[in-house]
C-alpha cells in the first residue's frame, strides 16, 4: 500500500488543504481566540457563505471568490447584529458563559435548518473554469481546485495579520482582548471595537465559505464537520495568534490528508477532534500561546 | 421519610396511569409519539443534572444516547439479551463514558468542556460507522423479540419508557433536594469559591456526569427495538443535542419539573409539527424557541411563573 509517491502527494495535498483551513479558522480565531466569545455558530456562517456563492453562481454565473468578496459587507452587518444581540442579552448581564453558549448553539441550528428548508439536503458544488485543471511536478499533482483556496487563505491570513498589527482598529481589537478598562481610558469604546471585530470574523466566513463550496460539495449539515476543525485549529494555534492559526491549520491539513490517504477518508474527521482533545488536555495554551 | 413515601406513591401512580393508557388501545400512533416525548423527558432530565444543576453544558448528548443504543445492539446481536439487561448494560456503559468526561472537567471548563463533549460525539460516531459488527454506516435491522408481556411491542416499550421517565425524574428530584444538589449549584455559581468552602467539587462533578450518562444511556437502550433499524445518523442525530438543552432551558433549569415541562411542551409540539408540517420545520421551531427563550426569558417557564406570582 505504501509508496513514496503516495506520501508526497498526500503531504502536498495536506499543505494546500491547510491553507484553506486557515481561511476557515481566521474568523473564529478572531472571535473566540481574541474576544473570548464562544461563537460555535461560526461554521454555520461558513456554510451560509457557501450557499451565497452557490446562489449567485446559479443565478448570474458569478465566480465564487468574487461572490465571497462581494458579500463580505452583508456578513459584516449580520455579524455586528448578532454581536449586539449577544451583548445586550448576555455579556452586559454577565451571563455569557452558559446561556451565551446555548444562544450560539441555537443560532447554528437555525441557520442550518433554514438552509435545508430552502435548498434541501442535496449536495451543492460550484464549478469554475479552473476546477478540473492541475499541474504536475515530478509525480506530485497540484489541483487548482485546492491551490486557489490555499493562496486566498494565505492572503487572508496575511491581510488580517497586517490589519491587527498596523491599524488603529486592529490594535484596538488586540487591546480589547487584554484589558478593556485600559482601552476605555485610551478613548475607545470596547463594545464598538468588539462589534467591529465580530463583524470582521463573520465577514471572513463569507469568503471562506465561497472557497469551501468550490473545493467540495456542501450540504447544510456540513457545518458540524467544521466545528471541530475550527476549534482544534484555534486552540492548537494558541487562541488568537494569527500566525499560529496558519501553522495549526497546515498541521491539521497534513495529518488529515495522511489519515485519509492511508486509512480511508472516514477517519479524517476524527483527526481534528483527536488533536483538539489532545491539545486541550496536554497544552491548553496551544503551540503559540501567550 | 414521609416525603419519600409520597414521592414513591406519586411515581407509582404515574406508572400505573401509563399502564392504564397502554391498555386503552387508542390510535397506535399515539404510543409511538408518546414514547418519543417520554424519551425526551428522560434525556432532558439527565442533561439537566449536569447542565442545569452543575452548570456544565453538554453538547454530546447524542454520544451517550447512541452508546446506550449500540450497547443494546451488540447484546442483541451477540446473545439476544432480554430488555432489562439491555437497559442496565446501556446505562452502565454510558455511565462509564460519563465518568470519563467527569475527569475531563479537571482540565476543561466552560466552552472547552462543551466543545470536548461535541468532539466526543463525532469521534464516537466515526468509530461506530467503521464498525461492521453493528452495521457500520449502512445500519442494521433489529428483530423485536416475539410476544411482549402485553399489548403489542410499541405499547410495551411505551410503558417501559413511562417507568424510566418516572425513575429519571425521581433521581433528579432526590439530587436536587439533597446536599449533592446544593453542592452542584455552589460549583455552578463559582467553582473556586465552592472548592475553598470545602465542597468536594471533583466528586460532585464525577457523580453528576456519571448519573447523567447513565440515564442518557438507559434512554437509548430501548431505541433499537423502537426503530427496528439502527443507523449512526439517526442514533447520533443532532436533534438530541439541541433538544436535550432546549427543553430544560425552556422549562427552567433550576428545578426537576423544568425539564419535564420543557420536554412535554416541546416534545408534543415537535410531534404535532412533524405530522402536520414537516420534520425539518419542527427543528426550525425548536431552534427559534430556544433562542427566543435564552434571550427573552432566561429563567424559562418556571421563571416566568415565578415572576407572575411575585407581582
Amino acid at each position: 500500500m505504501f509508496s513514496w509517491d503516495l506520501l508526497a502527494n498526500a503531504v502536498v495535498a495536506g499543505l494546500l488543504l491547510g491553507g484553506f483551513y486557515a481561511a476557515v479558522s481566521l474568523g473564529i480565531s478572531l472571535i473566540f481566540g481574541l474576544l473570548d466569545i464562544a461563537n460555535i455558530a461560526q461554521p454555520a456562517f461558513l456554510i451560509l457563505g457557501s450557499y451565497a456563492a452557490y446562489v449567485m453562481n446559479e443565478a448570474y454565473g458569478l465566480d465564487p471568490i468574487l461572490t465571497g468578496i462581494l458579500f463580505t459587507p452583508v456578513f459584516y452587518l449580520l455579524g455586528a447584529l448578532v454581536y449586539r444581540v449577544y451583548y445586550g442579552s448576555f455579556e452586559r448581564r454577565g451571563e455569557e458563559s452558559l446561556r451565551g453558549l446555548v444562544f450560539f448553539f441555537g443560532v447554528l441550528f437555525i441557520i442550518e435548518v433554514s438552509l435545508s428548508l430552502k435548498y434541501g439536503v442535496d449536495y451543492r458544488l460550484v464549478q469554475t473554469g479552473y476546477t478540473g485543471k492541475s499541474i504536475e511536478f515530478g509525480g506530485v499533482g497540484i489541483a487548482f481546485r485546492y491551490l486557489v483556496p490555499c493562496v486566498v487563505g494565505v492572503a487572508m491570513t496575511i491581510a488580517l495579520y497586517l490589519f491587527l498589527g498596523r491599524t488603529f482598529y486592529g490594535r484596538a481589537i488586540m487591546a480589547v482582548s487584554q484589558d478593556q478598562g485600559a482601552l476605555r481610558l485610551m478613548g475607545a469604546d470596547p463594545v464598538q471595537i468588539k462589534t467591529i471585530a465580530f463583524g470582521i470574523g463573520i465577514a471572513a466566513a463569507s469568503l471562506s465559505g465561497a472557497l469551501l463550496i468550490s473545493i467540495a460539495p456542501v450540504i447544510p449539515s456540513t457545518d458540524r464537520d467544521y466545528i471541530g476543525r475550527m476549534f482544534a485549529i484555534t486552540v492548537l494555534g494558541g487562541m488568537g495568534s494569527i500566525g499560529g492559526t496558519l501553522v495549526a491549520a497546515v498541521i491539521l491539513g497534513v495529518v488529515e490528508s495522511l489519515m485519509s490517504t492511508f486509512f480511508g477518508p472516514s477517519w479524517s474527521l476524527a483527526v481534528s477532534f483527536g488533536i483538539l482533545l489532545a491539545a486541550l488536555a496536554v497544552r491548553p495554551a496551544g503551540l503559540f500561546g501567550r | 421519610m414521609r416525603h419519600t413515601a409520597g414521592t414513591l406513591l406519586v411515581g407509582l401512580a404515574v406508572v400505573a396511569a401509563g399502564i392504564a393508557v397502554a391498555m386503552l388501545r387508542v390510535n397506535p400512533y399515539l404510543y409511538f409519539a408518546g414514547y418519543v416525548i417520554l424519551q425526551y423527558v428522560v434525556i432532558a432530565t439527565a442533561w439537566n443534572i449536569l447542565g442545569g444543576y452543575g452548570g456544565y453544558v453538554n453538547f454530546g448528548t447524542p454520544a451517550f444516547f447512541a452508546l446506550g443504543a449500540y450497547t443494546a445492539v451488540v447484546l442483541i446481536q451477540w446473545i439476544r439479551a432480554p430488555l432489562p439487561v439491555l437497559l442496565l448494560a446501556g446505562g452502565l456503559v454510558s455511565a462509564l463514558l460519563g465518568l470519563g468526561i467527569g475527569y475531563l472537567t479537571l482540565r476543561l471548563r466552560g466552552v472547552f468542556f462543551s466543545i470536548a463533549t461535541l468532539a466526543l460525539s463525532i469521534v464516537l460516531q466515526t468509530m461506530i460507522m467503521n464498525w461492521d459488527y453493528v452495521g457500520g454506516s449502512r445500519g442494521l435491522s433489529v428483530l423485536r423479540p416475539s410476544g411482549p408481556p402485553f399489548g403489542n411491542y410499541v405499547v410495551f416499550l411505551f410503558t417501559v419508557m413511562v417507568a424510566l421517565a418516572v425513575g429519571a425524574v425521581t433521581v433528579a428530584r432526590f439530587i436536587e433536594r439533597s446536599w449533592i444538589g446544593r453542592g452542584l449549584s455552589a460549583l455552578r455559581d463559582n467553582e473556586e469559591a465552592a472548592e475553598c468552602m470545602g465542597v468536594p467539587t471533583l466528586r460532585l462533578k464525577l457523580f453528576a456526569t456519571t448519573v447523567s450518562g447513565f440515564l442518557l444511556g438507559v434512554a437509548g437502550a430501548p431505541f433499537p427495538y423502537y426503530v427496528t433499524f439502527v443507523e449512526p445518523n439517526s442514533a447520533f442525530a443532532i436533534d438530541y443535542a439541541v433538544n436535550a438543552l432546549a427543553m430544560p432551558m425552556i422549562g427552567g433549569t433550576t428545578s426537576w419539573i423544568g425539564p419535564v415541562i420543557g420536554a412535554v411542551l416541546l416534545g408534543s409540539a415537535q410531534q404535532l409539527a412533524t405530522v402536520t408540517i414537516s420534520s425539518e420545520m419542527n427543528l426550525f421551531i425548536v431552534g427559534v424557541v430556544l433562542v427566543a427563550f435564552v434571550v427573552l426569558a432566561p429563567e424559562g417557564i418556571l421563571g416566568l411563573v415565578r415572576r407572575l406570582r411575585g407581582r
